[in-house]
């Protein structure tokens, strides 16, 4: 027996030593070391998961970790000082916002890039061509009776429609909520959720009577298995694209997303240089991932907010469709 | 009884045995059918992204760069550190509950609630895990939370298996020992457990084997998404095989859905070496016992 315990523990000792041996292949480019936490929203994943990719080439001794809670699970841990950065694809709320101060807890409010939340259906879906706010609101406001497809207009099929989309959790149930049925998180809830718009895009992408939304990547890495539907705010039907969510046309869907910094957590070094790497790589990376760059002059007021550790939120509460971000940013 | 029965009762009986025969055979067959599609499959996929690099590389959001390393790494930790953690105290605790422990309602309730523990789902010893070691004791979403997550649901499989295989060994064994004037605790160390060894060390590693594949415990006390370094010390945060290989899995992309069929070739390889390591160890302890 003891001799097996004895083989137990090395057994043990050596996975360790194994483990621990990895990193001496690291190559050496910057010094600098540290840990940089992120957590929040899927939607704002992929930006962020690209920019701590290409970090990680130049200063690979810094630790940056990225997970997935939605943009409300990231704020609970955000709030009690868990973590130092959280995607954000909505403003915090004010209830956020009285937790953070409760455990004496400040934020950077940084806008990062554009997202046109986008409505889609199965690609073998011929019926729908468009769909008016008033007929999402139909859709998903809180108790509604759309069971079948031919509830929403008669002359499509009768046949149940199956509906998807982000969990309660994430930001973009919330802003969905607001600007379709006028209050954030009223919407029914019977349809299949997750805060990984992943599992959304499969759902939909096998199932010919689904409608859902997500964020518009999540659309642009899957235009062969989904097709967008145009959505009439009013003046027409507008499909979401590059081009019209950065032009405003593509409303009311279309809206800022963030990252919230910890002024705390800035005074480290690693995390200013990561927050700093984001701003400028910001422009390039948010187009390769599918989402819409801010104008550049919205970056350099994001860059001069964090360098003058401007506290609070200029989106929280606010009705800011409509408006330029450059201008809200000016104005803050 | 009918005349029947009387007549020809060996023709009904073999008939019984060849159509239970046939049975067994074809259910067997059914399970490895459906075990040989889906390892199949998996292989098909991810054979192509299967590479040294695939190992010595970070995850990447471009499919052909992707690698393993970190959830490797975090999962040797984690196993390591789980070993360490629940074995010693599993054999002990089953050690006090066979061989001290008067019996009585105490001890049968302990009995009761340890089988019952081994039943809980996973999700809630990640609940406790979250709320007791990340949030009580401050060690925040660090390996250390992970491998005590994990110890506390692998505990009572090791328990159990560790009491069975004590309870195995013959009394004849204790009793000789205490004749000869043996303590209880060299009757134990000396006779007890080596005999009980093959059998504590099978429950030892199906437990792991258990615990490096769980994901729900993991992604409850928030085991992290992207994360490309090793981790260094038990207070590193990390990330572990399932959790990357679920990662790659909800992905849109096609190729990503391959590079997760790799990953999930390098945890059966993972897997594989646990268990053979556990049949050669046990085959090595049995043929040592001689009485």
């Amino acid at each position: 027996m003891k001799r097996l315990f004895i083989t137990g523990l090395s057994l043990a000792g050596f996975l360790i030593l194994t483990a621990c041996g990895n990193s001496a292949n690291n190559k050496s480019i910057s010094s600098l070391t540290g840990t940089v936490k992120v957590d929040g929203s899927s939607t704002v994943f992929p930006i962020t998961e690209a920019v701590a990719e290409e970090f990680g080439k130049i200063y690979p001794k810094v630790r940056v970790t990225v997970g997935i809670s939605g943009t409300g699970g990231g704020f609970k841990k955000y709030v009690i000082g868990e973590t130092d950065i959280n995607d954000a694809s909505r403003p915090i709320k004010g209830s956020e916002i009285k937790k953070a101060t409760e455990n004496g807890i400040e934020f950077i409010e940084l806008p990062i890039a554009f997202d046109g939340l986008s409505v889609v259906v199965n690609r073998a879906n011929n019926w729908v061509d468009q769909l008016t706010v008033a007929e999402l609101n139909l859709i998903w406001k809180a108790g509604s009776h759309v069971q079948q497809w031919s509830d929403i207009r008669p002359e499509w099929p009768s046949k149940p429609i199956h509906l998807f989309g982000p969990g309660t959790d994430s930001g973009t149930f919330d802003y969905f909520t607001e600007a379709i049925n006028g209050k954030a998180q009223s919407c029914r809830s019977d349809f299949s959720k997750s805060e990984d718009d992943n599992v959304l895009v499969q759902g939909i992408a096998g199932d010919r009577y689904a409608l859902g939304f997500f964020g518009f990547a999540y659309y642009q890495e899957n235009t062969d298995k989904l097709k967008v539907v145009p959505i009439d705010g009013g003046k027409g039907p507008v499909a979401p694209s590059v081009t019209t969510i950065n032009d405003g046309s593509y409303q009311p869907l279309s809206r800022p997303i963030f990252i919230y910094v910890k002024p705390e957590s800035a005074k480290r070094e690693e995390v200013r240089t990561f927050v700093n790497f984001y701003l400028d790589h910001a422009p390039e990376l948010v187009g390769e991932v599918g989402y819409v760059a801010l104008p550049t002059e919205a970056y350099d007021h994001d860059r001069l907010r964090f360098k003058d550790v401007k506290t609070g939120s200029l989106f929280s509460g606010k009705e800011t469709i409509g408006l330029k971000i450059e201008d809200i940013l000016k104005a803050g | 009884m009918n005349n029947s029965q009387w007549k020809n009762p060996g023709d009904r009986r073999a008939r019984k045995e060849r159509l239970f025969k046939g049975c067994a055979i074809g259910l067997t067959t059914f399970s490895l059918v459906i075990l040989v599609v889906l390892v199949g499959h998996v292989v098909v996929a991810g054979f192509s992204y299967l590479s040294l690099d695939f190992l010595t590389s970070f995850p990447s959001r471009f499919a052909h760069k992707a690698g393993i390393k970190s959830a490797l790494a975090g999962s040797f930790w984690l196993m390591g550190l789980v070993f360490l953690i629940s074995v010693p105290l599993g054999i002990a605790s089953a050690i006090y509950l066979e061989e001290y422990n008067r019996k009585g309602k105490l001890s049968r309730f302990i009995e009761i609630n340890i089988a019952n523990l081994a039943g809980v789902p996973s999700i809630v010893y990640g609940i406790i895990g979250l709320a007791v070691f990340v949030r009580f004791f401050h060690l925040q979403r660090s390996l250390l939370a992970g491998a005590l997550t994990m110890s506390l649901l692998i505990l009572p499989v090791i328990i159990i298996a560790a009491r069975e295989a004590i309870r195995a060994v013959p009394k004849n064994i204790r009793l000789g020992a205490y004749a000869l004037g043996a303590t209880r605790w060299q009757t134990v160390i000396h006779h007890v457990l080596p005999a009980a060894a093959p059998g504590i060390l099978t429950g030892v590693i199906l437990a792991m084997s258990r615990a490096l594949g769980e994901t729900a415990p993991l992604i409850m006390i928030g085991a992290l998404t992207y994360v490309a370094f090793v981790p260094a010390g038990p207070m590193d945060p990390f990330t572990a095989l399932p959790i990357q290989i679920f990662n790659w899995a909800s992905r849109p992309q096609a190729e990503f859905h391959e590079v997760a069929a790799a990953g999930i070739i390098v945890l059966l390889i993972f897997l594989l070496v646990l268990n053979s390591a556990a049949v050669w160890l046990r085959h090595r302890a049995s043929k040592k016992i001689r009485w």
